[in-house]
């Protein structure tokens, strides 16, 4: 019964994760951007805008520039996830990859990391007037669910175990469209249900920083409108009257 | 000084972020444009009965339109990095002028009308309805953003709220409730060619006035040409550089490393302003309304180069929009007619626009201009990096060249140079408060406030290194320190061009100063000479 009811869960999530993002980011691609705007001093060719953009998602060094306590939590919080989704890869894949084999008991630290860096961004939510002043109550529950994925995640890994080869069995299950019996541990039913809230809502909230930042136009732009005549199809309109 | 608000205490701790003050300065609005002014750019003369539909309308139209405003709604994750980084904020302890607030309040807007969780669940997204308080609130505190992309730097997906206020003022105007102090300047820069709608001959008389001043100066008859057909050089310059203070001194240097450079130039008396108000109202179609004025005043004069004064917004909107917009720039399609018609014309070994400063830079590389630092050892400069210049366009061949071409320039032209603190110039540059729109008299207040930052880290190094001037590259930074100045206990005349930093220094073959450092008259005839073979 918990199968099935998680088996459709999941697909319906991977959908509209699959299919709300796909809209988005189609839509970023195709919107233009009529202006040259990159934040100067910008690179001025395109491999330059390349490791640009590659510091700023893997370091987040405007960040990094902004506040230092933001970025630590941050960048933590981010690695962490990283570790950790890697890691889980291997209830994916059979056989396990070398490196996911590898990163295993990396992804295990990763997920303290995660979780404390979650609980330092969401205690400067309460304590930091300026950033009090501007979360909505989206911002809180967000940071909730993800400490609540990684909570029940670590309590499952440290705490009451289950039965991980019956999850694989499942989760392969789903990918051959074939439904396995899924354990019932109260736990891993609360982490599972919860992922996929969170995918559900991932093409639908601020989580859209991910793709958003890879079209952000002060980033990814090549400092060189002297050189070039960059026209939007809209604006180019213009030219003939 | 007469105000009826306060003057901002110097902190003892910049760094150290405000405590809020919640509205602080929600009562500060700029007058509301006439329904002439409006008009004249194409807007409702006035608010529109139906404003409600025509804003949110107006709001998918520049969604669909501008990526950049698309993504920066979408992106932010609310983490606090920029909302420290602006001025105005600085200056007010107004949470409202905290960068990611200000973005919030048309976000808000956004997220109600445009997305899912806007739309069913307000209260948790923070979604609002667009309603006559919120329209007030968007034209209060759109102009108490001086659009300096300071907040960019620091934002981990480089959102610019300047891009978010001049979406926001581009829907305002669209409803007709447009800003006095830019309609109306728009509207005169389009009639009769600058913003102060000084017409052709009253500008011919001035500059007369001026070239009479600068004979009496160096003995040389150094000319500030206009409509001259056939010159090799447009210079297109803000219109305070012919009628403001420290303004006109800089034109007058840019005249004399003209003269000594012996270069064929001219300004135009129909486009003679490098200002484009149209960029702080986001109006795309005025700004290219107004930039095609200089396309057609250099396919009228047959220039073969175009060069730009000392303008911190003209220059973002020459160097970033110009080729963009009017086609003056380099790198047209073959089959982009509109763009090859004037860029055949022009001569692609020079960077098109070019800055005054890096013409006077390259010069300077090339030995062509002599400079006597000493005529400046009265003064110890620092150099004020204008937002517009330092974050939204470049200098040279590199990246950062707009920070190191100017300081080159001083450096050459007076033995005391000082920056101020490394956390107030170049990339993280603050604004002087009144840029954006925002340099009239009914934002005193705020600009007065905005310009905190700035004049801490002034103030700073004339206390504790014998700073006697700052040198600008802006128009509108010169005008509002002139203005804020007095206010901090800092002499108006403080504030400098930097071209009258080395116009002073600039020994002009034949002139007074230099028989008087070369003495003899061997050596002022062999100048002679040398000045009719430039000739
Ligand atoms: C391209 C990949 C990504 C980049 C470059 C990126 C970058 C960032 C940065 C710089 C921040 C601001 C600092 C902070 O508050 O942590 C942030 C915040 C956040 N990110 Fe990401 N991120 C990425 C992917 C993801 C993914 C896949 C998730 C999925 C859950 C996520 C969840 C979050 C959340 C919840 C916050 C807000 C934290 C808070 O409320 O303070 N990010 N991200
Ligand atoms: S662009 Fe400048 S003035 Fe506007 S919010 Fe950002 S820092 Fe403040
Ligand atoms: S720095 Fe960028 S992402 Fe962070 S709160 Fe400000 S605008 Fe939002």
């Amino acid at each position: 019964m918990a199968g099935l009811f998680y088996a459709a869960l999941f697909y319906f999530a991977t959908a509209f994760f699959v299919g709300g993002l796909a809209y988005k980011i189609y839509k970023y691609a195709k919107t233009p951007a009529p202006l040259k705007i990159p934040t100067t001093p910008a690179p001025t060719t395109q491999s330059g805008v390349v490791a640009r953009m590659a510091r700023e998602v893997v370091f987040f060094e405007s960040l990094f520039k902004g506040n230092k306590w933001i970025w630590l939590f941050g960048w933590m919080f981010h690695v962490g996830l990283a570790l950790v989704l890697l890691r889980h890869l291997r209830y994916f894949m059979d056989p396990i990859p070398g490196v996911i084999v590898f990163i295993q008991p990396f992804g295990m630290y990763a997920g303290f990391a995660m979780a404390i860096g979650l609980l330092g961004l969401w205690g400067r939510r309460f304590f930091v007037e300026r950033i009090r002043y501007i979360s909505n109550p989206s911002d809180h529950l967000m940071l909730a669910l993800l400490v609540a994925i990684g909570g029940s995640g670590l309590m499952m890994k440290f705490g009451a175990h289950t039965d991980i080869v019956a999850v694989k069995n499942f989760v392969l299950g789903l990918m051959t469209f074939s439904l396995q019996p899924l354990p019932t541990d109260p736990l891993l039913l609360i982490h599972l249900a919860l992922v996929a809230v969170l995918m559900i809502i991932f093409p639908i909230s601020k989580l859209l920083h991910a793709p958003g930042v890879f079209f952000s136009p002060t980033r990814n732009q090549v400092d060189n409108p002297r050189e070039r005549r960059h026209v939007a199809p809209w604006a180019a309109e213009l030219d003939k009257s | 000084m007469a105000a009826d608000f306060q003057t901002p205490e110097f902190r003892e701790y910049p760094a150290v972020p405000n405590k809020l003050v919640p509205d602080a300065t929600a009562h500060l609005s700029p007058f509301v444009a006439k329904p002439d002014h409006n008009e004249k750019l194409g807007f409702p003369g006035e608010l529109v009965d139906n404003w409600h539909d025509k804003a949110i309308e107006k709001m998918g139209d520049l969604l669909g339109k501008y990526r950049g405003l698309q993504v920066f709604l979408d992106a932010c994750v609310k983490c606090g990095s920029c909302t420290d980084k602006c001025h105005y904020f600085q200056g007010t302890s107004d949470p409202k002028n905290m960068p990611v607030a200000r973005q919030d309040l048309l976000r808000s807007v956004y997220r109600r009308h445009f997305t899912f969780a806007g739309k069913y669940f307000p209260k948790l997204v923070g979604a609002r309805e667009l309603d006559r308080e919120v329209l007030d609130e968007w034209y209060s505190y759109f102009h108490q953003c001086s659009q300096c992309r300071r907040c960019s730097v620091f934002c981990p997906y480089g959102i610019d709220t300047a891009e978010i206020s001049m979406a926001a003022r581009e829907i305002l105007d669209t409803v007709g409730y447009g800003q006095k102090y830019c309609n109306e300047i728009l509207g005169k820069v389009q009639t009769v060619g600058n913003n102060l709608g000084l017409p052709g001959p009253a500008l011919k008389a001035t500059m007369a006035e001026f070239e009479e001043e600068m004979e009496d100066d160096t003995g040389l008859p150094i000319k500030l040409p206009i409509d001259v057909q056939g010159a090799d050089v447009l210079l297109i310059t803000p219109s305070a550089d012919f009628f403001a203070e420290p303004h006109i001194d800089g034109l007058m240097g840019y005249a004399k490393v003209f003269h000594e450079a012996g270069i064929n130039w001219t300004l135009s008396s129909y486009a003679a302003e490098a200002a484009n108000f149209s960029m702080f109202i986001g109006s795309y179609s005025n700004m290219k309304t107004v930039a095609e004025r200089i396309r057609t005043a250099a396919l009228d004069l047959g220039v073969k180069r175009i060069m730009v004064g000392e303008c911190g917004h003209a220059w973002r909107v020459a160097y970033s929009f110009w080729n963009t917009v009017a086609g003056v720039g380099s790198g047209a399609a073959e089959d982009d007619e509109y763009g090859q018609k004037l860029q055949k014309q022009l001569d692609h070994r020079y960077p098109i626009p070019q800055h005054i400063c890096e013409f006077t830079h390259g010069l300077l590389q090339e030995g062509k201009l002599r400079l006597d630092p000493a005529a400046n050892d009265h003064r110890t400069v620092t150099f004020h990096d204008s937002c517009n210049v330092a974050r939204a366009s470049r200098m040279g061949d590199k990246p950062g060249g707009q920070f190191d071409i100017p300081r080159a320039l001083l450096k050459a032209a007076c033995n005391n140079y000082v920056d101020m603190d490394p956390d107030t110039i170049r990339e993280v540059t603050y604004c002087c408060g009144g840029g954006g729109g925002l340099l009239t008299d009914d934002l005193m207040e705020i600009r007065v406030k905005g310009a905190l930052p700035r004049m801490e880290a002034l103030k700073d190094v004339m206390q504790n290194q014998g700073v006697t001037n700052m040198a600008a590259i802006c128009a509108i930074c010169k005008a509002q320190f002139a203005k804020v100045m007095p206010y901090f206990d800092i002499p108006m005349d403080t504030i400098l061009s930097t071209h009258q930093i080395v116009g002073d220094a600039l020994v002009l073959t034949g002139s007074t100063q230099e028989t008087a450092l070369d003495g003899g008259d061997d050596s002022s005839e062999k100048t002679e000479e040398a000045a009719e073979a430039t000739e």
